[in-house]
């Protein structure tokens, strides 16, 4: 069946125009990011000190290390599976910055960082390989990683912090250079943001993650490698962790062995709110990460509301019960829609 | 061309594979040639299904050869036989339901640009081209979520012809087609022929074979048994050629006497599963429900049970309606169900012996809600010694036990509630000859003590050596009622392909 078929169409009746748009919109996306804006806009009527150069300043810097976080957790949900051990990586990362201040006090600040990312990337591939190779669900095994790595640290700490004064003036400074006026280290999370997205949505390797999460047989029988690739996924997650400990140390001066503590379940609370599904095969990291600023928005506008910030973790919760509502209400939508909608052939 | 010059794309020679003790495929032979639409045609597990996973590289031969072009070839995984120019078309498709049309034909080979960037745009354009070729309307931007098996199908051949596949398996592919949908299949089908490819083509409609193929190979307990060309061939010859074997003596069919009628199944319907299905079965009988698999029996009996639900139709169980839905109430009612896949549906298969086989018992051994450790214990252990259960311990998980005993084991759970009516599925898939024999025997003393029996079953000898009626179901209907003294392989053959020996071409 080579080219002798070329001339043939087996019958073709002539082909329908009128066929739905080409491009599919991201709704879901567009739907987080109309309630940050509605979100922002009533908190700023309500009271326009919120958007104060401080409080938008505030509001990127506060953004910035759960999307970095948020945008690795959704390239490992999308192959299905989940690292819970985000949270204690990301403390290794941010301790291990500082310590290698105190030791090296000359050390040039890009190199410092550089060292951050490789601690969280060691930690992601150990996640991978584990997962890759013991054959336990993800969820089993970075539950574990999750006590082993912070473990480690305080194991590390011995009960120490490292101090501001510790880290040099120019790491600190990090968070007030701008670029075309937003904070270097949410341009820098923006850049991770657009760079892993495009690799998903145009490699092939990044569209493999989507096939193994959405029919891992098929994937199998179609000849991608997955177990390589999903341990891609976990090594890239675990050096974004790594990223996101060292854009905290540089924002916050002062670390000790318990940063990061809890933040997992904030991550995937972020991919989910944003329309990554914990099933895998769908969402983008556009979506994870405008789910972190969703998020982050919320905590830093509840005080302006005068809401008791006990409640937060209530919205959040109801946050997360109405996106997953909303996809399922979407999902069905669609399902009816294109269960109508096949080929239309001889 | 001289067609002794050119070897075929595709033979196996003598290829050998078992499963345990079980031998799938015994010295299986068979060439695939250029421009050829190729038939394999055989009785439930006469080993299509392993032969068509050999030729996918799924399943790796114990012995024998495939050749490539007529060179030794040995695929180690799927890929290989894809690099091959092998494509197989599952009777189930395996598609990305999130990833788009397109994506799912492209997958892992995605055209690409010069900074190897996926080429979406031509991905399309080729998605469009393909299905213009295969005269197909499909968005190729729309996700395979939501698309009929035959659309799926569609995107496969798809896959297969961007691949430029020069050998295409397809796996019962209409099973699940409506007529038009498999016309249309079949249009691509010859398109692809007459175009050089290899085609396989395994289906178990004779009319489809008889019309489509031109080559039809009969295959019979994991062996080859003729392979001729269409024109010399009638479905008498094709279906004498799938049964011929004797039946065996090895069934212990006691006569029963026959008392009332228990169980009556009137007009019972589910749109696109089953219709218009009736049958009665008397006390001490034993009814077989034969056809071939996806025949729709065992979705019948579930109906039947309540387990799924039903559109249209009565069942009456000593003259009262069962209300329908509701398994429950059957149970009390007297109807007890051994499900096709004790794996999955009969057993719990870390819990222990007795917890398994007193499971439906639950309410009778406990006192005050509580279960009673001891009163289960005897339980089952006295159940176990009727049914003769081999076991080390009953604390033991049925995990342990071999696929004979845990059937043992599902019988006991359901016989222990007394019921007048007993469904059994496919009582002896699995199961060793010798247990299988001892399963038989338990079935016909049951009859004996007058218990009402319908038994599902893929295997011709066991359904003609057990039952005393048979019932044939063909594409959702029974297409034919047979007494013991008329029911053999041919009559059943022909009335589970939806044959009649005069229609025969």
């Amino acid at each position: 069946m080579t080219n002798t078929t070329d001339t043939s169409t087996a019958g073709a009746p002539p082909r329908a125009d009128g066929r739905t748009a080409r491009r599919r919109p991201q709704f879901r996306e567009l739907g987080v990011l109309l309630a940050v804006v509605l979100l922002i806009a009533a908190t700023w009527l309500h009271n326009p000190g919120f958007l104060s150069s401080q409080g938008v300043r505030d509001l990127f810097l506060g953004a910035t290390v759960l999307a970095v976080l948020a945008v690795g957790q959704a390239m490992v949900l999308i192959t299905k599976n989940v690292d819970l051990s985000v949270g204690s990586v990301m403390g290794l990362s941010a301790f291990g910055t500082g310590l290698l201040f105190v030791t090296l006090p000359g050390l040039p600040v890009p190199v410092a960082m550089l060292a951050g990312i490789g601690i969280g990337l060691v930690c992601g591939l150990a996640n991978g390989l584990l997962v890759t190779s013991v054959q336990v669900p993800s969820l089993v095994v970075t539950l574990g990683t999750l006590y082993a790595y912070r473990g480690l640290n305080h194991w590390w700490a011995g009960g120490g912090q490292v101090n501001a004064h510790d880290m040099p003036a120019a790491f600190l400074a990090l968070g007030r250079i701008s670029v075309l006026g937003v904070p270097l280290p949410a341009a820098i999370a923006i850049a991770v943001v657009a760079v892993v997205g495009f690799y998903l949505a145009r490699y092939r390797s990044g569209r493999e993650l989507y096939a193994i999460g959405s029919n891992a047989d098929a994937a199998r029988l179609s000849g991608i490698p997955a177990a390589r690739r999903v341990m891609v996924a976990f090594t890239v997650n675990g050096a974004l962790a790594g990223l996101a400990g060292v854009l905290f140390a540089a924002r916050y001066g002062t670390v000790d062995s318990t940063v990061g503590t809890g933040m997992e379940l904030q991550v995937v609370a972020a991919a989910v709110v944003g329309g990554v599904a914990i099933a895998g095969g769908v969402g983008t990291v556009y979506g994870a990460a405008l789910g972190a600023v969703l998020l982050t928005t919320i905590t830093a506008a509840l005080p302006i509301w005068q809401i008791n910030q006990f409640w937060q973790q209530a919205v959040v919760g109801a946050l997360i019960l109405a996106a997953i509502g909303l996809d399922r209400l979407l999902a069905l939508r669609t399902a009816r829609k294109l269960r109508g909608g096949g080929a239309r052939g001889a | 061309m001289d067609p002794a010059e050119v070897p075929p794309p595709l033979a196996l020679v003598d290829v050998t594979k078992s499963f345990g003790s079980v031998r799938a495929l015994r010295g299986l032979s068979l060439a695939l040639n250029s421009g050829e639409i190729h038939a394999l045609v055989g009785e439930n597990g006469a080993g299509k299904s392993t032969l068509v996973k050999t030729i996918a590289g799924v399943h790796r031969p114990d012995g024998g050869q495939v050749l490539v072009d007529g060179r030794p070839t040995e695929f180690a995984a799927p890929v290989d036989a894809q690099n091959a120019g092998i494509a197989v078309i599952y009777q189930e498709p395996t598609l990305f339901p999130d990833l788009s049309v397109a994506e799912n034909i492209f997958v892992g080979r995605q055209p690409r640009t010069r900074l190897r960037t996926i080429d979406r745009a031509r991905m399309r354009r080729e998605t469009e081209e393909v299905f213009t070729r295969l005269g197909v309307d499909m968005d190729p931007d729309r996700p395979a979520r939501g698309l009929s098996i035959a659309d799926q199908q569609l995107v496969e051949i798809a896959k297969a012809l961007t691949r430029q596949a020069r050998v295409l398996v397809m796996d019962e592919p209409t099973a699940a087609l409506s007529g038009v949908e498999a016309e249309r299949l079949f249009t691509v089908a010859r398109t692809l022929r007459d175009g050089g490819a290899a085609l396989l083509f395994i289906s178990h409609r004779f009319d489809e074979v008889f019309s489509l193929c031109d080559r039809i190979t009969v295959v019979r307990d994991g062996a080859f048994v003729s392979c001729d060309p269409t024109a010399d061939l009638d479905v008498d010859t094709v279906v004498r050629r799938m049964v011929g074997r004797e039946v065996t003596s090895l069934y212990p069919k006691e006569d029963a006497e026959h008392g009332e009628t228990v169980l009556e199944v009137e007009g019972l319907t589910r749109h696109g599963v089953f219709a218009d299905v009736s049958f009665s079965v008397r006390a001490g009988e034993i009814v077989a429900l034969a056809g071939l698999v996806g025949a729709g029996r065992s979705e019948v009996i579930r109906a039947v049970f309540g387990v799924d639900r039903y559109d249209a139709g009565s069942v009456r169980l000593a003259g009262k309606r069962l209300a329908p839905g509701k398994p429950k109430a059957s149970m009390a009612a007297g109807i007890a169900l051994v499900p096709e896949d004790r794996r999955q549906q009969g057993l719990v298969m870390e819990s222990s012996i007795e917890r398994n086989a007193t499971a439906t018992r639950r309410w009778p051994l406990s006192r005050l809600g509580l279960l009673r450790p001891g009163a289960e214990r005897a339980f089952a252990r006295e159940w176990g010694e009727r049914l003769n259960l081999k076991f080390g311990d009953l604390a033991d998980s049925v995990s342990t036990l071999s696929g004979g005993n845990q059937q043992k084991v599902v019988l006991a759970k359901w016989l222990s509630t007394e019921p007048r009516v007993l469904f059994v599925d496919e009582p002896t898939r699995g199961i060793d000859v010798g247990t299988k024999a001892e399963v038989h025997r338990l079935l016909s003393t049951l009859a004996g003590r007058g218990l009402a029996i319908v038994m599902v079953s893929s295997e011709l000898p066991e359904v003609l050596g057990m039952a005393d009626r048979v019932l044939v179901m063909h594409e959702g209907r029974i297409t034919a009622e047979l007494d013991r003294a008329e029911a053999d392989e041919e009559s059943v053959m022909y009335a589970a392909t939806g044959q009649r020996p005069s229609e025969a071409a």
